[in-house]
């Protein structure tokens, strides 16, 4: 019965925060109806026994993506009006999008009701093997038969990553940093010097 | 406690009761400790200090927080006419909301835990990510430079040392074998000779040390509160705020900080496990233990407040970014590699 009622909660807050996300006007707000989203999915996740997927939903997209978001739309200064200006002119394309996604959702759940693609089992009942917790049954997947699709994967990332910090980083010369290790090797012998200028000699440091 | 309520009414509604019932025994004295321990801190602060301290509502000043608390509820809510008033009012709730949802997976004895869930850490990893929606939100809603100036720390400084403090855990997690906080405390018992606790293990001991700062960091307590640094920013993001609400901020950070306190002895410090593996030990309760090094935890957060100055806020990324990151990844592959030797053979 909480079951239920639980998915019931969870799936229309989901929906009633996605629309939010893309009828409010303030882009900040939009934000956080998104993390709304993220939340009440990561919700439903936990419902179908995925429970893993369900916190590195929070962690990874709550926790860090929409941060980034929230941040750089807080620093945007918008001018409303012409992000208004431009709705008219790209609706045939977001309704393109829309559709592509719509076809694109239907021909996965068809495949997927005709016997297709074996994800799960066939009745919708969450496939976990017995005994094993969600961790573990990712983990023993991963680490043997998707190996070398995981090291693919990671090598990826950390290839995007480094090439976004090579893109935007400048080095800037004239600057003076801070230098710690040399702050800390620094005795007072070396830092101190005594000298007896003569007159009207200054010093040199 | 579900089995107790179940002799008068259905397993359903016998869970709701026995679930509410545990969090109600979870929340209440919660409030009352972290009342409780914002004496403690002022204490600790005013003895290093030389001064006394709170010492005049009720005996030694014991009362003083609950003052302090009547005084705040008595005064009055002001919101700015700037400011964006729903946000304004909902990110103290938040804050102080999600403060109190992660400790549903603390164990204060051997199966004395709310959720006792095997995604346990994740949870917690979860939730402390949630937690600088309040600050953030607040900054942005008061509409005021001092708050957004704050907002921006907060986030930056909490993604940054979130990094190392995952990479931390999971170096206790690849040694205790699971994700489950009692299971965790269960792997610390007589870990090294006689001791409970991985920080006794060479190898885990500079990932607590690491941990301690990182989560003072997380809390955004001294060496690294730059959200309210007032010498730069008035009061960071609770300038615009009065009354009840700058209250939930207070209570909130304080029931932070406890978590984060027990934390470090759940993880690290054997939990409800004594600090020996001694029979006669085992005679005080578990949750004695645990309280008992929440607040000896919580002594070295508010010595670390009354004796270090601020950083510096590129000393703080400097830090996070450079000297804990590497660190911590370097050891994540000494312990896994230790453990592939000698747990599971090469």
């Amino acid at each position: 019965m909480i079951q239920v009622f639980a998915f019931y909660l969870f799936a229309a807050l989901t929906c009633i925060a996605g629309a939010v996300t893309i009828l409010a006007r303030n882009p900040v707000h939009s934000v956080l109806w998104l993390i709304l989203a993220f939340f009440n999915a990561a919700g439903l996740m936990v419902l179908a026994g995925a429970e893993f997927i369900a916190m590195l939903l929070v962690i990874v997209y709550v926790g860090a993506v929409a941060v980034l978001f929230l941040f750089v739309v807080m620093m945007l200064d918008i001018d409303f009006a012409e992000l208004r200006a431009g709705f008219i002119r790209n609706f045939p394309l977001g309704l393109l999008l829309a559709v592509v996604l719509l076809v694109e959702m239907g021909v996965g759940i068809g495949a997927w009701s005709v016997g297709g693609i074996t994800l799960g089992t066939p009745d919708g009942s969450a496939a976990t093997p017995a005994g094993a917790s969600n961790i573990e049954a990712i983990g023993m997947l991963l680490y043997s038969k998707y190996l070398f699709l995981f090291e693919a994967a990671g090598v990826l990332l950390l290839v995007a990553m480094v090439g976004a910090i090579v893109l935007t980083h400048r080095q800037r010369s004239g600057v003076r940093g801070q230098n710690v290790s040399r702050q800390i090797a620094r005795r007072p012998d070396e830092a101190t010097v005594n000298v007896k200028p003569e007159i009207g000699q200054g010093v040199t440091l | 406690m579900t089995a107790f309520f179940q002799q008068w009414m259905p397993y359903d509604w016998a869970w709701a009761l026995a679930t509410i019932c545990g969090i109600l025994l979870i929340a209440l004295p919660l409030m009352l400790a972290v009342a409780m321990i914002i004496y403690v801190d002022r204490k600790v602060w005013a003895a290093m200090a030389l001064r006394r301290g709170p010492n005049v509502v009720g005996p030694w000043g014991l009362l003083q927080s609950f003052a302090d608390g009547l005084k705040v509820f008595l005064q009055e809510t002001i919101v700015p006419s700037a400011a964006n008033k729903g946000l304004f009012l909902i990110a103290p709730i938040i804050t102080f909301t999600v403060a109190l949802m992660a400790w549903a997976v603390i164990p204060f004895n051997s199966g004395a835990v709310l959720a006792d869930i095997n995604v346990g850490l994740l949870y917690i990893l979860a939730i402390s990510s949630l937690g600088v929606y309040g600050v953030i939100i607040a900054g942005w809603a008061s509409n005021s430079k001092y708050p957004f100036y704050s907002a921006m720390r907060a986030s930056a400084q909490m993604i940054s040392y979130e990094v190392s403090i995952g990479f931390i855990l999971i170096c206790v997690v690849m040694w205790a074998g699971s994700f489950n906080l009692n299971t965790i405390v269960h792997a610390q018992q007589s870990h090294v000779g006689p001791f409970n606790g991985f920080v006794f293990n060479p190898l885990l001991f500079p990932m607590w040390v690491m941990f301690l700062i990182s989560s003072m960091a997380e809390t955004a307590r001294t060496p690294f509160d730059l959200t309210e640094a007032e010498s730069e920013l008035v009061a960071g993001y609770q300038t615009e705020y009065s009354s009840m609400s700058f209250a939930l901020y207070w209570l909130g950070e304080y029931a932070n900080v406890l978590l984060m306190c027990a934390l470090n002895a759940v993880l690290f410090w054997g939990g409800w496990l004594p600090l020996v593996d001694w029979a006669p030990l085992y005679w005080i309760p578990g949750w004695l233990w645990l309280f008992a090094k929440i607040f000896m935890f919580f002594f070295i957060f508010s010595w670390v407040k009354a004796t270090v100055p601020r950083y510096r806020y590129d000393q703080l990324m400097r830090l996070g970014w450079k000297v804990f990151l590497p660190l911590s990844l370097l050891f994540v592959v000494l312990v896994s590699g230790w453990l592939m030797l000698k747990r599971y053979g090469v």
